[in-house]
């Protein structure tokens, strides 16, 4: 029952279904690595995950740990342990990271606690130091005028603060240079564990020569059409996408 | 982190009741000749006053309601349905204990007594048309610091009182001014001896506590040279289904090299129509600075202004304006360039939530033959919804050489993605919307004092958790 469990999933936006009975399950402490070529519905599936307004879900369910999160507000899911790593993440103008973080970390607590300020930095700067970010980052207004590297980074460290149980990486590795790859990978790398179950989506191979998954599942217009070891990112990467397509039966884009 | 060091208590539903109150004065229903002669009856009234008031009267009968530039709304306060005058006693109490229990009770609910022990220099507290209360520390008494009602400073303090009253802010300036010079009871008056600089607060808090009622307070401050004071004021009124009239004129007087910060948090409750003028005039070297956050009321017009009269004198107005659904904050700044070397800075950050509506209204005016003034205007909207509102009216009018004026305005929209980004984090919708709205007003609250930027965002706070969800 220790899993994020997405059955029979079917999603569209008006009547255009994005998500096409899709199946997967993450378990507490792996690693899944879903690739797919533009328009697969890869950030659909993330978003919908969460809870976006825009998607509709036209059928099936997504399990956390048993419970039905089509039942929770984003709010809900998030915090009974769900995280989102954007792929765009939002500004919040004026709202600095410690701030923000600060108030998510209140939303937690039973009604009527107040978050322990000197807990609360310790925690902070322990999460920093891990992830070599500089003290001064947390007193910037959240992602306003970051860089992509930047804006990945203050994802990571938002994950790290709130210890998720499932968190799903929508295109972290979009928009980094190969430095700003590395030490968003190593964060993430750093915070695998046996209590984290991880939903990483990219659409290059390169991302999983730093962080290792232990499954690898491929998804071409709306469903999952092929699964297998870290080794199908490879042959993926040497055969391309037209090659799962034309296993998979569909059609080949122009 | 918790505080209770909470500046003025004005959180509306805590404000939203009244007791039953036995008024001993009442100048009946409508407004007219008979109405203005009973008021200075019963206030025993020196002649000058009484004349200034009856002259005041033919001036509001005489001025049109502002119509062709505010809002038609206007139209639905009948000044003949209005209470313009009511009250238990004439006095002033300088104890809570002999403040009568009915009153009292009112404040303490409140929390008024509790504060001023904390940090305030001074508090008075206002009931409906008079001052109940009104105290000042020892120490700060014994510097010679005057802080009184605006009845007991025009009988006590006539030498100070009269030669400052109305210069700054005439009868005529508009037709709300002239209705309450006419009819005008409570409010402060403040002097402050040359060199005295004011530690600690001065607060007053106003409250309406009968419904169809009009509260004309009128406060008058003056710094003289060298002195420096902080005068913050809070409101509250119960929810009534009739309109509430607030119409307070605000008079300060900067001498050369004084500081005067005047705060104001209002937050009326969505029946009060809020419409006052305030004014400073700064002399040479001084420096007049109004603070105005305006939330509530079902239409607020406001423009506090400084002409500033000195050289090198310094006009400043930072202001934050709430509209939420159905309520209308018509609010700006003026500064009138008068003297070399003068400077003023505007900041007007405005929210609209539902279908409220803000209105920023500015005037500069820099006069050709003045040297080397400079402004900067900044105002920025914030719109929470589609159905929100807001307008910009910048009025600058600059001339001459060596004078500068800068002017930025900004438009910006709460998005879905950002709150849906903000709620995957753990946010509530409502906490997502507040947590945008402070970061919003952020900048402009790290100026207040400290205590008073806590109480604003929890204001702030009440305010979304109402409106959202």
């Amino acid at each position: 029952m220790q899993q994020l469990e997405i059955k029979n999933l079917r999603v569209a936006i008006g009547e255009n279904e994005i998500i096409r009975d899709l199946s997967l399950s993450v378990g507490l402490g792996e690693m899944h690595a879903v690739m797919g070529p533009n328009g697969s519905g890869k950030s659909t599936l993330a978003k919908v995950i969460a809870g976006h307004p825009d998607y509709k879900v036209t059928g099936g369910e997504v399990l956390m740990d048993g419970e039905n999160l089509f039942e929770l507000d984003p709010d809900e899911r998030a915090r009974k342990g769900l995280f989102l790593a954007f792929q765009y993440p939002s500004e919040v103008p004026g709202v600095t990271i410690a701030n923000f973080l600060r108030a998510a970390m209140q939303a937690r607590l039973p009604e009527g606690e107040e978050l322990e300020a000197t807990d609360y930095y310790a925690k902070l700067y322990e999460k920093m130091d891990l992830l070599e970010i500089d003290r001064s980052f947390t007193s910037r207004a959240v992602n306003e005028g970051f860089s992509g590297g930047e804006k990945k980074r203050c994802e990571i460290l938002q994950m790290a603060m709130l210890d998720p149980r499932y968190a799903v990486l929508d295109e972290t590795d979009s928009g980094l240079d190969i430095d700003a790859l590395k030490v968003v990978a190593s964060g993430v790398n750093s915070l695998r564990g046996p209590n984290l179950g991880v939903l990483l989506i990219t659409h290059y191979q390169r991302l999983l020569n730093y962080i290792v998954p232990d499954f690898v599942h491929v998804m071409v217009h709306g469903r999952i059409v092929r699964s297998g070891g870290k080794e199908l990112a490879l042959e993926l990467e040497e055969k391309g996408y037209d090659w799962i397509r034309e296993h998979a039966g569909e059609p080949v884009a122009a | 982190m918790k505080t209770d060091t909470s500046a003025v208590n004005i959180d509306r539903d805590k404000g939203d009741f009244h007791y039953k109150v036995d008024y001993g004065y009442d100048a009946g229903v409508g407004l007219d000749e008979r109405v203005v002669n009973y008021i200075s009856d019963v206030k025993q009234d020196p002649d000058w006053v009484r004349e200034f008031r009856l002259k005041a009267l033919q001036t509001f009968e005489s001025k049109p309601l502002p119509t062709h530039w505010a809002s038609k709304d206007l139209e639905a306060i009948d000044f003949n349905k209005i209470r313009y005058y009511l009250a238990q006693g004439q006095r002033a109490t300088r104890s809570w204990d002999e403040v009568p229990e009915d009153v009292k009770r009112t404040f303490e609910r409140l929390g008024i007594p509790e504060q001023e022990r904390k940090f305030l220099a001074g508090v008075e507290a206002q009931f409906d048309s008079e001052a109940v209360y009104s105290n000042i520390k020892k120490a700060v008494g014994e510097q010679g610091v005057i802080f009184v009602g605006s009845t007991e400073g025009l009988k006590e303090y006539p030498e100070i009182f009269r030669r400052w009253f109305g210069k700054v802010i005439p009868t005529g300036d508009n037709k709300f001014s002239a209705l309450n010079s006419a009819v005008f009871s409570g409010g402060s008056f403040i002097y402050v001896p040359p060199g005295v600089k004011v530690k600690h607060p001065l607060q007053a808090y106003f409250r309406i506590n009968a419904e169809n009622f009009g509260q004309f307070e009128r406060t008058l401050i003056i710094c003289d040279e060298g002195s420096e004071l902080t005068y913050m004021e809070g409101c509250t009124a119960p929810k009534f289904n009739t309109a509430t009239l607030h119409s307070a004129v605000v008079e300060l007087i900067a001498l050369k090299g004084a500081k005067l910060q005047y705060i104001t948090v209002q937050n009326w409750s969505p029946n009060v129509f809020n419409l006052v003028t305030k004014r400073g005039l700064a002399h040479e070297e001084s420096e007049i600075k109004w603070i105005d956050c305006n939330i509530g009321s079902r239409l607020t017009m406001k423009y506090p202004g400084v002409v500033l009269k000195g050289r090198k004198s310094r006009g400043e107005v930072l202001s934050i304006a709430l509209a939420n659904n159905g309520q209308h904050q018509d609010t700006g700044a003026k500064m009138i360039h008068a003297a070399d070397e003068t400077t003023s800075n505007i900041i007007s950050k405005s929210i609209s939530i539902g279908t409220g509506r803000a209105t920023y209204r500015g005037l500069v005016h820099v006069p050709k033959h003045l040297k080397n003034c400079r402004n900067n205007t900044e105002c920025d909207a914030l719109l929470i919804n589609a159905t929100s509102r807001t307008d910009t009216y910048p009025a600058i009018t600059v001339r001459g050489t060596g004078n500068s004026v800068q002017h930025e305005a900004s438009v910006s929209q709460v998005s879905a993605e950002q709150i849906f980004y903000m709620q995957q984090r753990g946010l509530s919708e409502a906490q997502a919307m507040s947590l945008s709205v402070n970061g919003f007003v952020n900048d402009l609250v790290r100026q207040f004092p400290m205590e008073y930027s806590v109480e604003l965002k929890r204001l702030i706070e009440l305010e979304m958790e109402g409106s959202v969800g």
